[in-house]
């Protein structure tokens, strides 16, 4: 019989032999606590909250949900309430920005608000937004929900706002899933990464 | 600016284009290497100098080295063998 009584310490220090020393130890805990974290499938799982039905607000989840998926993460974004026009079959007409009340906009000249809620101005607002983002090359939102679906990025349609706005499934891009709450929670309970935008 | 004498398997173009689309293009392009590969990424977003280490830190792969030329910004990663 082998001695039993052996504590882990002992029998490490005889396979490691006489010279592992305090450095050693340390760097040991360290490469194995980086393989506990990567091994973790709570470090490898992303969930979005997608909330928000504008333009500027459209952006924000879309890219950290392409570069959750790029990094090897399983990625989902869950769009509820007017979140839900940026997975709508017609999202390039519904995705807005609004000039009025929102006074981080740049404008070419300063305006008082309520020059800003004119007929025209949110249509002005959008298209410069536009313009200033193709301009310095930013992906369009319809690239991003393409790119999205090449990298597997579940895409969830809330089902109580489709309701409650009178949206049908077939009013949505491809590829997109229903659900509610309990089914973003439970994906939501394994990840460490979890954003409500 | 030392010249590098490492030979890059596949080399990824994203200049031009911003966050996320450089990582996009990366992920994208290191998922067809093999593990030892090494992959360059040129890109001009000035968000990819921390962005290019963070992600190969996250995905296991490995940054050899990066410099700028003239507005690039160049990258060598060798692929990992995943995470």
């Amino acid at each position: 019989m082998v001695d039993s009584m052996a504590t882990p310490t002992t029998a490490m220090a005889e396979r490691a032999g006489p010279a592992l020393t305090e450095e050693d130890v340390r760097r040991i805990v360290r490469s194995e606590m980086e393989r506990a974290v990567a091994r973790d499938p709570g470090s490898r799982t992303a969930t979005i909250i997608a909330s928000k039905g504008t333009l500027d607000f459209a952006y924000p989840p879309l890219i950290l949900a392409t570069t959750a998926a790029a990094s090897g993460m399983q990625t989902s974004v869950f769009f509820t309430f007017y979140g839900l026009n940026i997975i709508h079959k017609d999202f390039e007409r519904l995705l807005k920005v609004s000039p009025l009340g929102n006074p981080a906009m740049p404008m070419p000249v300063t305006m008082p608000n309520f020059v800003l809620g004119l007929p025209g101005m949110g249509p002005m607002a959008t298209g410069m937004m536009k313009a200033k983002f193709r301009g310095k090359h930013v992906a369009s939102i319809r690239e991003l929900l393409a790119t999205a679906r090449e990298l597997d990025v579940r895409l969830i349609a809330c089902q109580m706002t489709m309701d409650v706005f009178g949206y049908k499934p077939e009013d949505f891009i491809e590829g997109v899933e229903f659900a509610g709450a309990a089914a973003f929670l439970a994906e939501a309970r394994k990840a460490h990464l979890t954003l409500f935008i | 600016m030392a010249e590098t004498e490492i030979q890059a398997t596949v080399v990824v173009d994203a200049r031009g284009l911003l966050c996320p689309m450089p990582i996009v293009k990366t992920a994208k392009a290191m998922k067809e290497l093999v593990p030892g590969d090494v992959l360059k990424v040129m890109a001009t977003d000035r968000g990819s100098v921390a962005d290019v280490p963070a992600w190969a830190g996250s995905t296991g792969n490995e940054l050899l080295e990066w410099h700028q030329e003239g507005e690039t910004f160049v990258f060598l990663l060798r692929k990992g063998e995943g995470v």
